[in-house]
């Protein structure tokens, strides 16, 4: 009775599906959580249990209660009754039962559109949160709302994320583009924008999901690509390798597009044929350049070149993308690498094989030498399931040639024994496949055939004949002893197609066996009514043919036939009888028709062709659903055409700038306006981007280093013009201290040392500008030499670009931004060459998180108005006497911190200003010399951590000789 | 991409679906189990299937589908891979793939197919990110999480998710630093009637085992690696290095892992350790048919072959085996028709027999074909086709890590045609 209105109840709120769900739960299930649900849902009231549970104040039982939730969308059924309860735990502090309640939200609501917008607001604050990780699963969960009313939101959202410090967030966002833009494609063009920026992005984890939804969103929108080809090219070793797949992809409908055809190499050989090939064309600027020999486009190589390593992946829907792009792209010799990889994914998983060997089936129609050597592989087991064995089949026939097709013959006899039938009749189709191709072949086969003829099964025989007729219609004359041979089989032959295939073989030759076929007549007139209609279709084509040829004897068979065939229930033989009696038996109403039924019916017919299933795939880009299903599948994209003209090869080109050339005349200024640096820094940006298309070839790096040289003495000039020019300059240079990075003992030669360049930075203005000099004292040279993981995960750096190749003994200064948020913590990162990879910190000194303001007294005088109490740290030091000097006192409170120097009316008191560099709060200094060499030394700021640390430092510096 | 998927156990129930798009009705596996009943056999279902709406690309595994649901243009390869990745990592998590497992831990799993995919897209699909998500269930954890309160998923990014190493996570540490490489080779053989080897190649694959503190980059070279002829590697190994040198270097992930797989050239021959004497005849006259198999050692340079096992998938119309072993036991599954003899130990003076009669069904006509025997066997300490690891060296950590390298020879499908 229970289990009654649990139903009743389900039906009312679920639907049908659901009273169906709930019937067959009432069955007992077999394991224990499935004992749980089973018992949960026959009592309707744990529903409201599970109500009353998600609102209890205690985190263990909601989070139970979540957990059963799932467990029921996870087996399809509908709890969507509960979403006002489960909503409310959405923002829970418990990191379960949040990612349990949004695993819910994004299930249900597309359903539940009103509810969901409560949920909203928490998303949004979510993404505001410092944790990247948080940041991206609101995002995720937030996109995946498909609530159309909160569009803009995500737009926003997406926007936002697209421009994350964080790369994971900005992978992120890539997906949310794709959801964005199945819920409303109204979105388009901006969403276009986003990718645009986004493609942009020279993380490789964003690069795969970028790719993806570039191909979702705008596939047709080629010249975004342009810029960012030889970025992609270059990054594909390193990006995931999902997003490898995609890429690859991508850049073979790109390149189709962009280089000419590889292929012609054949034609210069040919000059002749090409010759009046273009003459005919009559285009003579065309046929100039065309008559070039080939040279590839170097991006078209860079292509070939980066994706050939990806052939060793051990995921094979990458190796297959690689062996697709090369079948598409590369030059007919060089497409042979693939093979050995493709071979090797024959080892791989029952699905995996399917494909591959699919793919290889359409391959190995073109080229059959790509696969001959391996063609022991594609050997079948009994153990392969039958399409796998079918496929193999397939292409050891497309291997067959002269050379080896009696190895292959002796091999297919061994599968014509096969306990499978349905592959021994394809057997048997491959054999008469290699007889037609094979003319030296033909008699082995046919007499192969022929006795096959004699086997207990049915299946074999039957597919035996109809394969014999094939091959006979090919060359008849020589061949009626086996046509009597068939005839005397006939009786014991019941497949349909085969005894209609018999039938037709017999009418068509019926003068080479003149005897039998007029009693294969008769014997069929007894069994007529019996037969199925493809044999009475035939029957009655004999019947025709025999009338004309030997009408002496069958004459009256052939009427009783007709008759038969004219109230028989099938239309088709009843027109067909119709159709045949008016064209062979003379009336007066036939007319002259009648006098061409001979040439009508025995007209000599083209021999069938015999060819494979897999001629025609190659139409659709290899590895994809389309070819595997050879039907256009939804959403296909079209490989073109190479063109006859390559497209302008410039627009790839991207300006190559190091951004230490950059450097150089930046020193010399003096004046730094908020606004000049945020259009440096925005140039930088884009400039290092395309620093790292470059191909990276090794004379930049030992350019960089030698321009680097020249940057440092030119510094160190500057530096002293400044010194001198102290009192009027806002920046300002104490001597450059340098620290050790990495010893080149630790460093396995690699050496490296780090210094402040006290120059606001030019990539963010909250980070501080680090120099690095990367020295090589090994014997080897060192080659990609960038910066790895970094600690903690959050912190903000600007790499510097990769270094391909730095040569022994060379040097290089790099420089990087770190973002130390105005605290002394030190920044750990990784230092990576290729092959190693050593973790090295940077710990700034109080002073360096500093950089210089420019005031007035009196201004200096109203900023320390403000900061007075708790936000003033002083005290009374003692000076080294060598100090004491106003000229000294500066120099020393320069080299400790980055700050400038205030003028001053007294002689006795020195002011310095500054700014932190991450948050811009104001640090003053100011010595009042009092007796001797005591002074009074205040710092005022609001930053008290960094105020008592700087007071200690400057204490120590002033009271150093 | 991938749409949705479903879990169809052997039976045709569907007992898990999840989503990654909007819903998609239950009623799409029809046009599955359609082809299901019409390829008899589970492992003939072909893998891509077309409905008018949707395309489905389905895995069997461990008795169980896993059907994918995709709307536009895919390579099938991708997804095929991804279904496949999905089965490894429950079998990571849990030990086994199976109905039962899943239904036990399906909120796990749940989360797992949530974090694995965006959107259809593949997220995280490095097992240790995984792991630093949500942690594999242990006895010790669930006990402790019950009574604290704390949860099985963290709330930070996982180190690995950044970096450029990101099978491999941050802060590792062991007590005993060990590291252990099993090469593992298998003979792929199909020998005909007489003995001649009618196809043979030797598979390779490296499996390690790598329980080492902090970020060590380790080095594997090979005695002969000239003997390899085709190879793929986990993407931590330096594919440059290899071009170059021939060493495999690598930052190794943590736990275990198929460091590469191999192929042997073919140009080699492959010596089969074993010979087998086989006899399988129906006869004409009554209902019965005999057999006489006797298997001798061959090519085993030395060594014992072990686990030795044949496997015959007999024609339908066997009904019965009334056979004598000199060794080992026998067994004869009635309902599949497989006769399978498990013999263990190959000794060489006394080689074992399998002799006796078969019955037949009476009336039908005797089997067309002999069918062909399955070999299994092992040999320890041996790589068949002769490959050695000859050093292993760590740079980038200090302590000394304990190394292993061990050496086995199986047969892979190892045919014998009669």
């Amino acid at each position: 009775m229970r289990n009654m209105s649990t139903a009743v109840l389900y039906n009312d709120q679920g639907g049908a599906e659901a009273a169906v769900e709930a019937g067959q739960e009432s069955t007992p299930t077999t394991s224990s959580s499935g004992a749980a649900f089973g018992l949960f849902s026959t009592d309707f009231k744990k529903n409201e249990d599970l109500k009353e549970m998600l609102e209890s104040n205690k985190e263990s039982l909601k989070l139970e209660a979540m957990k059963r939730v799932v467990g029921l969308i996870a087996k399809g059924k509908n709890s969507s009754e509960l979403f006002p309860a489960v909503v409310k735990n959405v923002a829970s502090k418990n990191i379960e039962l949040k990612k349990l309640v949004y695993v819910y939200l994004v299930r249900y609501a597309e359903e539940q559109q009103d509810l969901a917008l409560l949920s909203i607001s928490t998303f949004q604050r979510a993404l505001k949160d410092p944790n990247q990780f948080i940041r991206a699963s609101a995002l995720r969960v937030l996109s995946s709302i498909r609530v159309p009313i909160i569009v803009p939101i995500m737009m926003l959202a997406i926007k936002e994320a697209a421009a994350d410090l964080s790369p994971y967030v900005r992978k992120t966002s890539a997906h949310a583009i794709q959801k964005l833009y199945s819920l409303d494609p109204e979105q388009k063009e901006q969403l276009i924008e986003v990718i645009e920026k986004l493609l942009k992005d020279k993380s490789t984890l964003v690069a795969g999901s970028v790719v993806m939804a570039f191909e979702e969103v705008c596939p047709d929108r080629i010249d975004l690509i342009h810029k960012n080809y030889r970025k992609l090219c270059n990054l594909l070793v390193d990006v995931e390798e999902w997003g490898q797949v995609v890429i690859i992809s991508m850049l073979t409908r790109y390149a189709r597009t962009q280089f000419t055809s590889p292929w012609k190499e054949g034609a210069i050989f040919d000059e002749n044929n090409d010759k009046t090939f273009y003459e005919s064309d009559s285009e003579e600027k065309k046929e100039q350049t065309e008559a070039k020999p080939y040279i590839m486009d170097p991006d078209h190589r860079l292509l070939l070149r980066n994706t050939k390593p990806l052939l060793q992946s051990r995921n094979t829907a990458v190796v297959m993308s690689v062996a697709q792009l090369y079948w598409h792209l590369a030059p007919k010799h060089e497409v042979n690498i693939v093979t050995k990889s493709l071979v090797r994914l024959l080892r791989s998983h029952r699905e995996v094989q399917y494909i591959v060997l699919q793919n290889i089936a359409t391959m190995s129609i073109q080229r059959k030498g790509m696969f001959e050597p391996y063609m022991k592989s594609f050997y079948v087991r009994s153990t392969d399931a039958t399409h796998i064995k079918t496929l193999k089949l397939e292409i050891l026939t497309n291997l067959a040639n002269e050379a080896n097709i009696s190895t292959i013959l002796r091999e297919f006899q061994t599968y014509v024994k096969s306990q499978d039938k349905a592959f021994a009749a394809a057997t048997i189709q491959a054999i008469g496949r290699c007889a037609t191709n094979i003319s030296e072949v033909t008699d082995t086969c046919l007499n192969g055939l022929v006795l096959l003829l004699s086997n207990r099964d049915e299946t074999v025989v039957a597919e035996s004949v109809v394969v014999i007729k094939k091959l006979l219609q090919t060359q008849p004359t020589q061949h009626s002893e086996i046509i009597k041979h068939m005839a005397k089989l006939f009786d014991n032959i019941t497949v349909p197609m085969a005894r209609a295939s018999i039938l037709w073989l017999m009418g068509e030759y019926c003068e080479r066996v003149p005897k039998i076929a007029p009693d294969v007549l008769r014997k069929m007139a007894k069994t007529f009514t019996a037969e199925e209609d493809i044999v009475k279709l035939q029957t009655v084509n004999l019947a025709a043919k025999l009338y004309l040829t030997n009408s002496k004897q069958t004459k009256l068979l052939t009427q009783y036939i007709l008759n038969l065939g004219k109230y028989d229930q099938n239309y088709d033989i009843r027109d067909r009888t119709r159709f045949i009696r008016q064209l062979i038996v003379p009336n007066e109403k036939s007319g002259a028709l009648n006098k061409y039924a001979r040439r009508i019916l025995l007209a000599p017919k083209p021999a069938p062709v015999l060819e494979s299933a897999f001629k025609d795939r190659d139409r659709f880009q290899l590895g994809t659903l389309s070819h595997s299903l050879n039907v256009k599948a939804a959403g296909y994209q079209e490989l073109s055409d190479w063109p006859a003209v390559a497209p302008d090869q410039s627009v790839r080109n991207v300006e190559v700038i190091e951004p230490v050339k950059e450097w150089a005349p930046l020193v010399g200024k003096t004046k730094k306006s908020k606004s000049e640096d945020k259009f440096y820094s925005d140039d930088e940006d884009e400039k290092e981007e395309e620093g790292s298309e470059s191909s990276g070839s090794e004379d930049s790096s030992s350019s960089s280093s030698s321009d680097e040289g020249l940057f440092l003495s030119l510094f160190r000039d500057c530096g002293g013009l400044f010194r001198v020019s102290l009192q009027v300059t806002t920046p300002s240079f104490g001597p450059v201290k340098t620290y050790e990075l990495l010893h080149h003992m630790t460093g396995k030669g690699l050496s490296a040392k780090y210094h402040f360049p006290r120059q606001p930075c030019l990539y963010q203005p909250s980070m501080v500008a680090v120099q690095v000099i990367l020295t090589n004292s090994s014997d080897h040279s060192l080659e990609e030499i960038h910066i790895g993981d970094r600690s903690p995960a959050s912190l903000n750096i600007h790499c510097f670009n990769t270094i391909e190749r730095l040569e022994p003994e060379a040097s290089v200064t790099v420089s990087m931004g770190i973002d130390f948020s105005d605290s002394t913590q030190a920044a750990n990162f990784q230092l990576c060459t290729k092959e190693d990879q050593f973790s090295v910190s940077i710990q700034p000194a109080v002073g360096e998180l500093l950089m210089p303001s420019t005031m007035t007294e009196e201004d200096f005088s109203k900023e320390q108005g403000k900061l007075l109490g708790m936000n003033e740290t002083s005290a009374t030091i003692t000076m080294a006497t060598a100090n004491t000097s106003s000229q000294a006192i500066g120099k020393q409170v320069l080299s400790v911190a980055n700050v400038g120097v205030v003028s001053s009316s007294q002689n006795n008191v020195h002011r310095f200003a500054g700014r932190t560099v991450s948050s811009g709060a104001v640090v003053l200094v100011s010595l009042e010399q009092k007796e001797s060499c005591a002074a009074l030394l205040t710092i005022n700021t609001e930053k008290s951590v960094m105020a008592s640390m700087l007071l200690r430092d400057l204490k120590q510096a002033l009271a150093q000789a | 991409m991938i749409h949705s998927l479903f879990l169809i156990n052997h039976t045709g129930d569907i007992f898990l679906e999840k989503h990654w798009k909007s819903v998609i009705g239950r009623s799409v596996c029809d046009y599955f189990f359609e082809a299901r009943e019409k390829a008899v056999e589970p492992e003939n279902v072909p893998p891509v299937l077309q409905t008018p709406h949707h395309y489905l690309i389905s895995i069997y595994r461990g008795k169980l589908f896993f059907l994918s649901v995709i709307q536009t243009e895919v390579p099938p390869l991708f997804v095929i891979e991804f279904l496949h990745r999905v089965a490894d990592t429950i079998q990571d998590y849990f030990g086994e793939c199976s109905e039962g497992v899943i239904k036990d831990n399906v909120v796990t799993v749940y989360e797992l197919l949530e974090e694995m995919l965006d959107n259809g897209f593949p997220l995280a699909t490095e097992s240790n990110v995984l792991k630093e998500m949500i942690r594999p269930p242990t006895i010790l954890r669930s006990v402790v999480n019950t009574l604290t309160g704390a949860s099985n998923v963290g709330d930070t990014l996982p180190t690995g998710q950044l970096s450029n190493v990101p099978w491999r996570r941050v802060g590792v540490k062991y007590t005993n630093n060990e590291a252990y490489f099993d090469v593992i080779e298998e003979i792929d053989a199909i020998l005909d009637k007489s003995g001649t080897t009618v196809f043979a190649e030797i598979q390779g694959v490296i499996e390690a085992c790598v329980r080492l503190t902090g970020m060590p980059d380790l080095t594997l070279s090979f005695m002969n690696p000239r003997l390899l002829d085709d190879v793929s590697f986990h993407p931590c190994v330096r594919f440059k290095r290899w071009e170059s040198e021939r060493v495999l270097s690598f930052i190794p992930p943590d736990g275990n892992f198929t460091l590469m797989n191999y192929h042997v050239s073919s140009q080699n021959l492959v010596a089969i350790p074993v010979y087998v004497k086989q006899s399988i005849s129906f006869f004409e006259t009554g209902p019965c048919g005999r057999l006489d198999i006797t298997i001798g050692p061959k090519q085993t340079m030395g060594k014992t072959v072990e686990g030795l096992m044949v496997t015959i998938h007999m024609p339908k119309a066997v009904l019965s085996a009334n056979l004598t072993a000199t060794q080992g036991t026998y067994t004869y599954d009635l309902a599949t028709k497989v006769l399978v003899w498990d013999i263990g130990k190959l000794n060489p003076q006394k080689l074992p027999n399998l002799k006796g009669s078969l019955t037949t069904q009476a009336g039908t006509p005797k089997p067309e074909d002999n069918p062909s025997l399955n070999i299994d066997l092992k040999i320890q300490q041996l790589a068949i086709s002769g490959l050695k690891v000859s050093r292993l060296d760590m740079y980038g950590e200090k302590y000394k890590p304990f190394k292993g390298v061990k050496y086995l020879t199986k047969a892979g499908k190892f045919q014998v045609r009669t």
